[in-house]
């Protein structure tokens, strides 16, 4: 099978045959090249996914008040439920085993200015736990602490496009800048990688805030974390006892869907990962599409390149080729070919997707790459592919009657 | 060298049974030259393919150089017909992509001979028939008497035992039909049996022996005075 003499015949008939060649080589290259670019792209699609549902902490529930729906205990349907303090203290003494932290938000829209520049931004009073949650980035100075918290201090935190639309080329840590008619010092400048809304946020300690507001206790929502070690199912078990704690708390019936609500960010993210997971499993089957059209491809190529040399097959016969030489002859030249091919195409693919990066980040494909083992296996699969579909025809070829085959038109 | 006993072979059509040989007795010795003649449908061809070992007998017995003719295998047939016999076609059958050279090695390729010998041995015969000048040249730069010759070194490159011609002339001016007979006779001279298939009487009178097939037997077998092709040319 690997003689000498019957490669250097294959090799004859490949280059004498330049359009056939070609013509079947490009039918595989295109194939594989395609299926590179998809299934790249199908990793694009799944690293713009992570990039906009990954940004913030996944170990995170949201917990909002809102209003009862039904009558519990003697109290009526329709009350107001408003967190305070004490609630924050609670959780974390009844929930140390699952809590990493707990922090309140308390969202408040407020103008701001600095000199000649003002402008409107959304202050959050939060808790020093509170950079774990939204994964800030410190660019210069600290952010808030306990201390902060304790003292009351009137310390700002400012995003990097607060700092620019303020301060322009100038640093702003130190600097006094007017929020809602009170003097903040600037402490510290973050960046984040959620977005450029993320980094117009001004963060100030929670207590301050509640001082500033007629010295209340009542906090918006919380936000706590939960350790990373209990997992998906210990995370959900967490959110069933933390409602209940607090509905116990606050008065409110078991059954009430509307007085408190948790957004548990873990049990998102396990459907958004879901849905990416479909996105792949879509992109795959296109590919895997395309890898059997590339098939059918070959195996039509094959089919006309047997009918095209029936003749030279039954000539050859004539002149004393087995059916064995027949065979190896027809299908080596076809693997050879696809192999050649093959290869082209896989290369071409993936130096196309390492060229693109991230110039196709505006189509939502974010660095599109492909594993090189997936790239070499579907390759493979191809050639093999080719091979039985080459294998087909050629054993029909080799079982033509020279006479048949030399019967004059 | 050939002995045949009452060949019988039927094709079918649809439901009717086609008979086109109908219990042919005949023998070659070594060295003979044998036209077989006949009208179209006479059953001249399919003797020569059963012959040829291109199409199998239905019954009947076929010795070729004391070894029997029967139930071969795909591949047994391919390395008989490789080793016993060469083949000239009407349509010489080269192959278009080969030069002439190659063409005519192709046969000891299929003996696994070393590239080497394979080439000097075709370089051999070409330069038997004449076309030495031509060898490195593909088959559409030549002409038909040309490839006819080409295809004759190559049917003659193998050694074989016996040559078959199928209408070697059928596609040929007179002229260059007599050029290609003379080196038949050339070639029978040097003692190799030559069995030709033709239904033109002049060529079949450059052989030694005619025999006339009609209607699926033999309806005469006689020995003739051989009329040299060299006379004509």
């Amino acid at each position: 099978m690997f003689s000498r003499d019957l490669w250097k015949e294959i090799f004859e008939t490949i280059s004498k045959n330049k359009l056939r060649t070609f013509l079947s080589g490009f039918t595989v290259a295109l194939g594989i090249l395609i299926f590179v670019v998809l299934y790249g792209f199908g990793n694009g699609l799944k690293n713009t996914f992570n990039e906009f549902f990954m940004d913030d902490a996944t170990n995170t529930f949201f917990v909002f008040a809102g209003r009862t729906s039904m009558p519990y205990k003697g109290f009526k349907s329709n009350r107001n439920i408003e967190f305070k303090n004490d609630d924050l203290d609670d959780i974390k003494k009844n929930f140390p085993m699952f809590l990493e932290y707990i922090t309140p938000r308390i969202s408040r829209s407020a103008l701001v200015k600095y000199k000649g520049e003002s402008n409107n931004y959304n202050t959050r009073a939060v808790g020093p736990a509170h950079q774990y949650n939204e994964k800030t980035i410190m660019m210069k100075g600290r952010y808030l602490n306990e201390n902060d918290v304790l003292e009351r201090t009137r310390y700002a935190v400012i995003g990097r496009l607060v700092e620019k639309d303020l301060f322009g080329t100038a640093n702003a840590i130190g600097k006094y800048i007017d929020l809602g008619g009170r003097a903040f010092k600037v402490i510290g400048v973050f960046q984040d990688d959620g977005g450029d809304n993320e980094e117009r946020y001004i963060y100030i300690p929670y207590t301050t805030r509640q001082l500033i507001e007629k010295n209340t206790d009542k906090v918006d929502q919380i936000i706590l974390g939960f350790k990373q070690e209990i997992g998906y199912p210990g995370a959900m078990a967490f959110e069933k006892s933390l409602n209940k704690f607090l509905k116990e708390k606050h008065n409110i019936s078991p059954e009430d869907q509307r007085a408190i609500f948790i957004r548990n960010v873990a049990d998102q993210l396990k459907q958004n990962q879901q849905f990416a997971g479909v996105l792949q499993l879509i992109v795959l089957f296109v590919a895997f599409g395309t890898i059997i059209a590339g098939i059918i491809g070959i195996s039509n190529i094959m089919v006309f390149i047997v009918k095209e040399r029936t003749k030279e097959i039954g000539v050859r016969k004539a002149l004393g080729a087995t059916p064995r030489a027949v065979i190896s002859m027809i299908l080596l030249e076809a693997v050879f070919i696809t192999t050649i091919a093959g290869y082209i195409g896989m290369v071409i693919g993936v130096v196309l997707l390492n060229s693109l990066g991230n110039t196709l980040k505006d189509y939502f494909i974010t660095n599109p790459y492909i594993n090189i083992n997936t790239a070499i296996v579907a390759t493979f699969i191809l050639i093999i592919a080719g091979a039985i579909a080459g294998y087909i025809p050629a054993k029909r070829a080799a079982r033509i009657k020279p006479i048949v085959a030399l019967r004059d038109e | 060298m050939i002995e045949i006993n009452d060949l019988h072979k039927s094709y079918k059509m649809g439901s009717n049974v086609l008979h086109v040989l109908k219990g042919i007795n005949f023998s070659v010795k070594e060295g003979e030259l044998v036209a077989i003649m006949g009208s179209s449908g006479s059953g001249k061809s399919t003797l020569l393919n059963i012959l040829g070992m291109l199409d199998t007998m239905d019954t009947g017995t076929y010795m070729l150089d004391g070894v029997p003719i029967k139930n071969l295998n795909e591949t047994k047939a391919a390395q008989y017909r490789n080793k016993f016999l060469g083949f000239i076609f009407q349509s010489f059958n080269l192959i278009n992509y080969k030069t002439a050279l190659e063409n005519v090695a192709l046969p000891l390729y299929y003996q696994r001979m070393p590239r080497k010998e394979r080439q000097d041995k075709a370089m051999k015969y070409l330069e038997r028939v004449g076309l030495r000048d031509w060898a490195y040249h593909h088959p559409n730069e030549l002409s038909g008497g040309q490839k006819q010759r080409v295809a004759i070194a190559r049917a003659m490159a193998a050694e074989p035992k016996v040559l078959l011609a199928d209408e070697p002339t059928g596609a040929l001016d007179s002229k260059t039909s007599y050029e290609v007979m003379d080196l038949i006779q050339k070639i029978n001279q040097e003692g190799n049996t030559i069995l030709v298939v033709t239904h033109e009487p002049d060529i079949a009178n450059m052989c030694k022996r005619i025999v006339h097939l009609k209607d699926g037997v033999i309806e005469k077998d006689e020995l003739v005075n051989q009329v040299m092709a060299a006379e004509y040319v």
